[in-house]
């Protein structure tokens, strides 16, 4: 074997959840550091640099948490169907329990990100609720969330429930770039991007980077409590374990 | 990129106030907090109860630090 292969080699024994276990265990304590931090200074830049919105006045601050939800929402559910993709494709146990740790956490920033959008929505367009494309769209992706946890508690055999839930979440993965195109393909009372690759950002260096770095600081959120709920899914699924017994000492 | 301490609140009420919109922001920004702290309490919780049911053996005793404590329906184990 070259040295290559053995390098290769080394990284797959991750896959396996014994390994995976003590991985996350030391990892997510820094990523929780991470998000803490980093929400620090966006909740510094957000709610004390950030000037007041010249049309929105200072209710449009919300944008500090309702951009990193929704961003979260999605970015989750996509990691998540990638997950049940190779849990598909290789058979591995460890992708339905990554993709089972990811799930609820998805959950929560979706409604977290409906609610802070209704907080958002009543004072400036004076509804809590519209049907346009984004809004709809993101509440069709808290149901794909709360089907994929239902549909895990539904079905005994933690393998099989790992397979319907796969075909959930591929299936359901097409939803997100229809929540992230709505304000394009669509005439919706959302807003459209702020912030693209092609163009300066119309919004005001502070606000930009308040929300960036709050976005950042939710991702490490979610990274943690991911790596920190997999750790106690892979205890549960593999109690029977020698390996489980030595780790409960 | 200038960061500076210059904070566009002349008074700690001016904060709080937020423009006549302190329910809608403080609102959010206070259910988003409290959604991740319970979720964090939630997995650490569900960890331990994991933990306890695992070190509770079919006797009904509990294992904690490699010793073993009694429950009523153990019978068979060792004293600590």
């Amino acid at each position: 074997m070259t040295a290559m292969n053995v390098r290769i080699g080394t990284w797959f024994k991750y896959a396996s959840p014994q390994y995976f276990y003590g991985l996350a265990g030391q990892l997510w304590p820094w990523f929780a550091a991470l998000s803490a931090v980093l929400m620090g200074v966006g909740l510094w830049v957000g709610l004390l640099v950030a000037p007041t919105d010249a049309q929105q006045g200072q209710a449009y601050r919300i944008i500090f948490v309702h951009v990193p939800t929704s961003q979260m929402s999605m970015l989750i559910y996509v990691v998540m169907a990638a997950w049940a993709a190779l849990g598909l494709a290789f058979n591995t146990r460890l992708s339905g329990m990554m993709a089972s740790a990811l799930a609820p956490t998805g959950a929560m920033f979706t409604l977290l990100s409906l609610v802070t959008g209704s907080l958002w929505g009543k004072p400036m367009w004076g509804a809590w609720w519209v049907w346009d494309a984004r809004l709809t769209s993101e509440l069709i992706l808290l149901f794909l969330y709360l089907g994929f946890m239902a549909l895990q508690s539904s079905i005994d055999d933690p393998r099989r429930a790992d397979k319907a839930c796969a075909v959930l979440a591929l299936v359901g993965v097409v939803n997100v770039p229809i929540i992230y195109f709505s304000v394009v393909w669509w005439n919706t009372l959302h807003q459209g991007a702020s912030v693209s690759l092609s163009k300066a950002p119309s919004m005001a260096a502070p606000m930009l980077w308040g929300m960036v770095v709050m976005v950042l600081a939710f991702w490490m959120y979610a990274v943690a409590v991911a790596l920190a709920r997999v750790r106690t899914i892979i205890l549960e699924r593999e109690r029977h374990a020698d390996w489980v017994q030595h780790a409960l000492e | 990129m200038q960061i500076g301490c210059s904070m566009h609140w002349s008074s700690f009420s001016e904060f709080w106030a937020m423009g006549g919109y302190a329910v809608y922001v403080w609102g959010s920004f206070g259910l988003t907090a409290l959604a991740m702290v319970a979720e964090a309490c939630l997995v650490r919780h569900r960890r331990q109860a994991l933990m306890r049911e695992l070190r509770t053996d079919a006797d009904g005793c509990v294992g904690v630090d490699g010793r073993t404590e009694c429950g009523e329906r153990c019978i068979n184990a060792q004293r600590p």
